[in-house]
């Protein structure tokens, strides 16, 4: 260490200190993220244990998605949507955001029509979920990959 | 608390179904992000948002920290008599924002 320089060496010390600690930080998200397992449990959570049938939702996503901070997304549900014949929920859920529930619709008769669009945040490639609840409590999914070209920065 | 736009047609046929757009501007911060010092942003979502049909839900959404900064929501519901819709967003604090829109229904 040269003595005739001390400011230097200070300000260099302080920059180095900042900088390690942005680098931990910008690992630390990276612990948040959901598993492929986090989005069964959150499944399970949500409809419990009953089986989920293929088919009668349609999923419109990009299939390759330049901006992961607003990913448009629509779902359709086949259902005439009458009193006795109607959507409950529709859960929409992620094996790879930090939190594996990304949005939750709850529809009804009077809904009228089984379609919904919306607006998400994708961080990184991966294959979503989406789950309907029927009004006799039988559940139909689908899911839809789409590429992610620039991550949301919902990881860190 | 934001900005709101809605689209909803004024009139309508009964048994119609009409097509309901809602927008609300808001940064939808996940609580994931860092500043530039590393520090953790807190998060700061709206977590609910509500179509009420002359009093009646017709449709809701629950959100989380991945939907998109300023929440857009296409729906529909059916025209059944004439009234209001109103569209309401609740935020993590129970912040309430609001807007009605009038329809009329023509048997």
């Amino acid at each position: 260490m040269k003595p005739e320089q001390p400011s230097t060496d200070i300000d260099r010390r302080a920059f180095l200190v900042g900088g390690m600690g942005l680098a931990v930080a910008s690992f630390l998200p990276l612990s948040t993220k959901a598993a492929p397992a986090d989005m069964q449990a959150a499944v399970k959570e949500l409809f419990g244990d009953r089986p989920l049938q293929e088919g009668g939702v349609t999923i419109t996503i990009p299939p390759i998605a330049e901006n992961g901070y607003s990913v448009p997304l629509t779902i359709d549900v086949d259902s005439p949507m009458t009193p006795e014949d109607y959507v409950k929920k529709i859960a929409v859920f992620s094996p790879r955001n930090p939190i594996p529930n990304l949005v939750q619709f709850t529809l009804g008769p009077r809904t009228g029509l089984a379609r919904v669009s919306t607006r998400i945040r994708l961080a990184g490639t991966q294959k979503i979920l989406v789950v309907a609840e029927m009004s006799d409590g039988t559940l139909k999914s689908a899911a839809a990959e789409t590429m992610v070209t620039v991550a949301a920065c919902i990881i860190g | 608390m934001a900005a709101i736009r809605i689209s909803a047609l004024k009139t309508a046929k009964a048994g119609e179904i009409i097509e309901l757009k809602a927008l609300i501007r808001h940064k939808m911060e996940t609580g994931f992000r860092r500043g530039s010092r590393g520090e953790a942003i807190p998060r700061d979502i709206i977590t609910h948002f509500v179509c009420l049909y002359n009093g009646e839900a017709v449709f809701e959404a629950d959100f989380f920290p991945s939907v998109a900064a300023n929440p857009f929501l296409i729906f529909y519901t059916r025209a059944t008599e004439s009234g209001t819709l109103e569209f309401r967003w609740t935020d993590q604090h129970g912040t309430v924002s609001s807007q009605t829109a009038n329809i009329s229904v023509e048997s």
